[in-house]
């Protein structure tokens, strides 16, 4: 088996045990000598003890989505290693700990034993020392097989330790001690190798959570409340990192304030507080956080309230699969809380876009006046990626919407806090304290006219609620458009997508028109869909919806809000909680495509017409 | 109806405050509780403190949950913006709208529903953060706008209108709200004017989290005779602990007070409060001391009210998260995007 810069590398290890770090090194190093990178990191909802998995798929730079298969495993945790063992393709590499002897059921894999415990006992006296420089030992031992630049290797090791300059010396030690073993003992580099790689030298390696955070950060917000839960924690952390740093007044007091709530429903209060008074706030959940957040979110939609709630998706329904990916919070986010209510939902579809959508979401939500829900996911938010760098347009004025100062209410008409003077149904509100006897109104989530005053009229009700669904119209014109890619003018096959699957649809596309199946693929970015939607759907016969939950949730927006016929639309469904696979993707629609003749009878037809 | 404008007669005679403003600048809509309810008592007060104070009612926000109590902020400062939010949930809009701009005064009503049962959690993390603003609970023991259940502050000796007994341990707000770090606590009775009006005040002036339990009966639903809440039962039992003078800044203490019955208190914005007290077995400025007055008192059958509890320490929840004095939703866009050339940095360290 030969395999240049082409391959999985996948390591099992046990939680709790240090190896994250020596892994994300592993990762970086590669991504350093200009490859494509896919790390994941298949992790348990435990703090120490359960197994857990870091699969590196190593490939050509454009390529971000998993493979599937192991090439090379690293079996570090004895209660997994059948399982691990079971996992390599034929005629791969099984790297273990020697120290103590182990089956091997297999004989169509090439076996590395390194006596990565004894070695590591032989130079460490300490305990902890002992158990966290196994895992850069057997780093240090894949430098030398897959023939890593060690240059850029121990590089890396010192950008890890920056500021820690004593932990520097006895990591490259560690590195130096596995390298020179296997280049001892085994013929490197294996037939599995990466030689570098040519990518634009201006990408980066982060995470979907991190890049939210920072999307928050030059948005401008600053409340944050939020409820510590996975996978979404690391962006409110990430967010209070950040703005510890870049949000310093003159005196080292901070203009930004972070309130870890007593729950999610304290979160969002507190966000919909500091919002109705005139900061950019934001909360950031998952699945539990959301459900309890339904009261609040249909008060900020009726009290027309502008705040940016980040969702980043795990497995459900109830607690579910915490550390597992999905995207089964569709519905429930479009339509979250009790009555007639929607919500705008933005579909970011690698770390850059967390960045970008979730700086547009705020902009969104004060220009519209109501909540903007970002819908990331576990596989997104939590895992590295590697994308074009964020960038920041200096000259882009923040849209702090229609809000009336002192002046304007001196000289303006009579204040009408619910009133659709523009014909665009956005209202104008007001800031509490700003002018001494004009602009106070109530904000209420009972029934309300446009001055904003109770009222059981019902047609007064009834025309307050048509004018918010006009205002959803107005947010149609104005959300990101979906992205189309097309492999054929002619063809009558689509696919649609959206979120995180990107990686793997993008790739599943190219390996289909391999094939001879030339399919027209929309990625979308936001509900309420726009018109290129429902034009897109018009011109094809037969799309695939891929997405990650059971009951095909985007599908049935699709049918319900964007017109489309149902019988249009082939749900292409996963949910069991793993990021997806190109391969698998591609074995879906070809199925699909292969089993209905009537399809193949047209796809003929367009080929011929080609 | 609550969306009735009161008429707008001017009365040339009415007394002017400071700003220019008469008590009838401070009103809000007609009321549309019951006739004799003591949520509308409350409202006064708060329009005569108000009033009183020379205070600009648009600097105020008025926030609430649900409830007859909750509604009250719509008939009182029609120049403030109001927040009538979701059952039990105010402190979290409060904390959020204090954060966002600290320069606002806070004033949040809830009731004893809205507070001792839905809202039990949010009302003491707010306490325990510190949230600058004023905490009015208008107590009835009973739940008015669902019609009279039971609810957690209602005595296991009071019974219903219907003659059901309350099984459950009630919930007291005020020994709550000293353990939970609220520097100010005080009860009132909404039957006692004379009490409450200076009490209102005193909390304004407080910087931190005042906390006024104020005895509130709904006649509808829990004035009868074998309730704990009623007109009679409060006024039979009410105990007053002290007597509450206000000192601005800008006047002189004329009078030395008695030694020993009268402590004086400064305020963080500068002004005095004299505190004559009528128990001279207790110190409001010790918790232990109040706690201790206030379980014996109850076991009693007593009502205390008054000022009960005050503590000096300023900090409040933005001297605790150390956030910048300008309000932050005045921040300039300038001063909170970092800009491009940072985000440069930013992706340098990422590579
Ligand atoms: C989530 C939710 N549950 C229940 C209600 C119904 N509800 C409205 S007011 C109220 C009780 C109010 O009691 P209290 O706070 O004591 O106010 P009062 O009317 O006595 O002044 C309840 C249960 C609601 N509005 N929201
Ligand atoms: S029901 Fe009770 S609390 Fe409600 S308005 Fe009537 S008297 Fe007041
Ligand atoms: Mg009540």
């Amino acid at each position: 088996m030969k395999r240049l810069n082409d391959f999985v590398v996948k390591f099992a290890n046990v939680n709790g045990s240090g190896s994250a770090s020596a892994n994300l090194l592993f990762a970086k190093s590669l991504f350093r000598m200009g490859l494509g990178v896919v790390p994941k990191n298949i992790f348990p909802s435990n703090i120490q003890g359960l197994p857990t998995w870091y699969e590196v798929r190593v490939t050509q730079a454009a390529r971000r989505a998993r493979r599937g298969g192991v090439d090379v495993m690293v079996a570090m945790n004895p209660q997994t290693y059948a399982q691990d063992l079971a996992e390599i393709v034929e005629g791969g590499y099984l790297i273990y700990d020697s120290s103590l002897p182990r089956p091997f059921p297999r004989d169509d894999i090439n076996v590395l034993g390194i006596p990565i415990a004894r070695m590591c006992a032989d130079a460490y006296l300490n305990p902890r020392e002992r158990q966290l420089f196994k895992n850069v030992v057997y780093v240090g031992a894949l430098t030398a097989l897959l023939d890593m630049d060690f240059k850029v290797v121990r590089q890396a090791v010192r950008d890890r330790f920056k500021g820690k300059a004593k932990l520097v010396d006895p990591n490259i030690e560690a590195l130096k001690m596995g390298r020179d073993y296997a280049l001892k003992n085994f013929k490197c580099p294996l037939p599995v190798r990466v030689k570098p790689g040519k990518a634009p030298k201006d990408r980066i390696m982060i995470t979907g959570n991190e890049a939210t955070a920072l999307g928050c950060v030059y948005a401008g917000a600053t409340v944050a409340a939020w409820y510590p839960i996975t996978p979404s924690t690391s962006v409110a952390e990430a967010f209070e990192r950040h703005a510890k740093k870049m949000r310093l007044d003159g005196d080292g007091a901070r203009r930004v304030a972070v309130v870890q709530a007593e729950d999610e429903l304290a979160a969002i209060g507190m966000v919909i507080g500091a919002a109705w008074n005139g900061a950019r706030a934001f909360t950031a959940t998952s699945g539990p956080g959301i459900s309890l957040m339904g009261e609040f979110l249909g008060l900020a939609y009726f009290a027309e309230v502008p705040f940016v709630l980040i969702n980043v998706q795990r497995g459900g329904p109830s607690t579910g699969m915490p550390t597992r990916t999905q995207q089964s919070d569709i519905t429930t986010c479009a339509y979250a809380s009790h009555g007639d209510t929607k919500h705008v939902l933005l579909f970011p579809g690698d770390p850059k876009e967390c960045f970008e959508l979730t700086a547009d979401a705020f902009d969104l939500a004060e220009r519209l006046q109501t909540p903007v829900i970002v819908m990331s996911d576990l596989d997104l938010g939590m895992n590295e990626w590697v994308c074009g760098p964020l960038e920041w347009d200096d000259a882009r004025v923040h849209d702090r919407g229609k809000v009336l100062d002192a002046e304007a209410l001196e000289t303006g008409p009579e204040f009408q806090r619910y009133g659709d003077v523009d014909g665009d149904a956005i209202p104008y509100r007001t800031l509490p304290g700003t002018h001494p006897s004009k602009g106070a109104f109530f904000t209420r989530g009972s029934s309300h006219d446009t001055y904003a005053a109770y009222t059981e009229d019902g047609q007064v009700n009834a025309e307050n609620l048509d004018r918010l669904t006009r205002k959803f119209a107005t947010a149609e014109k104005l959300v990101p458009k979906a992205v189309i890619r097309r492999s054929s003018q002619t063809g009558k096959l689509g696919v649609i997508n959206f979120g995180s699957t990107q990686a793997a649809v993008r790739e599943a596309c190219d390996l289909l028109a391999r094939d001879g199946y030339k399919l027209n693929a929309m990625r979308l970015r936001a509900f309420p869909f726009g018109r290129e939607v429902a034009k897109f759907a018009a011109g094809h016969d037969r799309i695939f919806v891929v997405e990650q939950n059971r009951d095909g949730q985007m599908r049935a927006l699709l049918i319900t809000e964007a017109g489309i016929p149902a019988e249009k639309l082939v749900s292409v469904l996963n949910y069991d909680g793993m990021p997806l696979t190109p391969d698998w993707v591609r074995g879906k629609i070809a199925a699909s495509i292969e089993s209905d003749k009537s399809v193949a009878a047209a796809m003929q037809l367009s080929v011929r017409a080609m | 109806m609550t969306f009735m404008k009161k008429p707008n007669v001017r009365h040339p005679g009415l007394r002017k405050n400071e700003l220019g403003l008469t008590r009838r600048d401070y009103e809000g809509l007609l009321s549309t509780l019951c006739a004799g309810c003591g949520h509308d008592s409350i409202s006064a007060a708060i329009i005569e403190a108000c009033f009183e104070m020379d205070l600009p009612a648009h600097r105020l926000a008025k926030l609430s949950g649900i409830g007859c109590s909750s509604k009250t902020p719509t008939y009182f400062l029609n120049q403030s913006h109001g927040f009538n939010s979701v059952h039990g949930r105010m402190p979290s809009i409060a904390t959020g709208a204090n954060l966002a701009n600290r320069d606002l005064i806070y004033l949040g009503v809830s009731g004893d529903g809205d507070t001792a049962s839905i809202g039990l959690g949010q009302f003491c993390h707010a306490m325990r953060r510190r949230v600058n603003m004023i905490y009015i609970v208008e107590n009835n023991g009973t739940y008015g706008l669902t019609k009279g259940q039971f609810s957690a502050t209602s005595d296991r000796v009071s019974k219903s209108k219907k003659g059901e007994a309350n099984l459950f341990e009630a919930i007291d707000l005020c020994t709550l709200a000293i353990h939970l770090g609220a520097g100010f606590v005080a009860r009132g009775f909404s039957g006692d004017k004379e009490g409450l009006v200076p009490l209102i005040k005193a909390a304004f002036h407080y910087k931190g989290f005042a906390f006024l339990d104020i005895v509130s009966p709904c006649v509808t639903f829990n004035d009868h005779a074998a309730s704990t809440k009623s007109y009679d039962y409060v006024r039979a039992h009410n105990e007053a602990m002290d007597r509450l003078d206000l000192v601005p800044e800008r006047e002189e203490i004329i009078a030395q007070a008695e030694e020993g019955k009268t402590v004086t208190v400064r305020m963080h914005d500068g002004s005095l409060m004299r505190l004559h007290k009528l128990d001279d077995t207790y110190d409001p400025r010790d918790s232990e001391s109040a706690l201790t007055t206030l379980r014996k008192r109850y076991s009693k059958g007593q009502v205390v009210t008054g000022l009960l509890y005050i503590d000096d320490e300023d900090a409040d929840l933005h001297t605790l998260l150390n956030t910048t004095a300008q309000p932050l939703n005045a921040v300039p866009m300038s001063d909170l995007c970092p800009g491009n050339a940072q985000l440069a940095k930013i992706n340098k360290s990422l590579r």
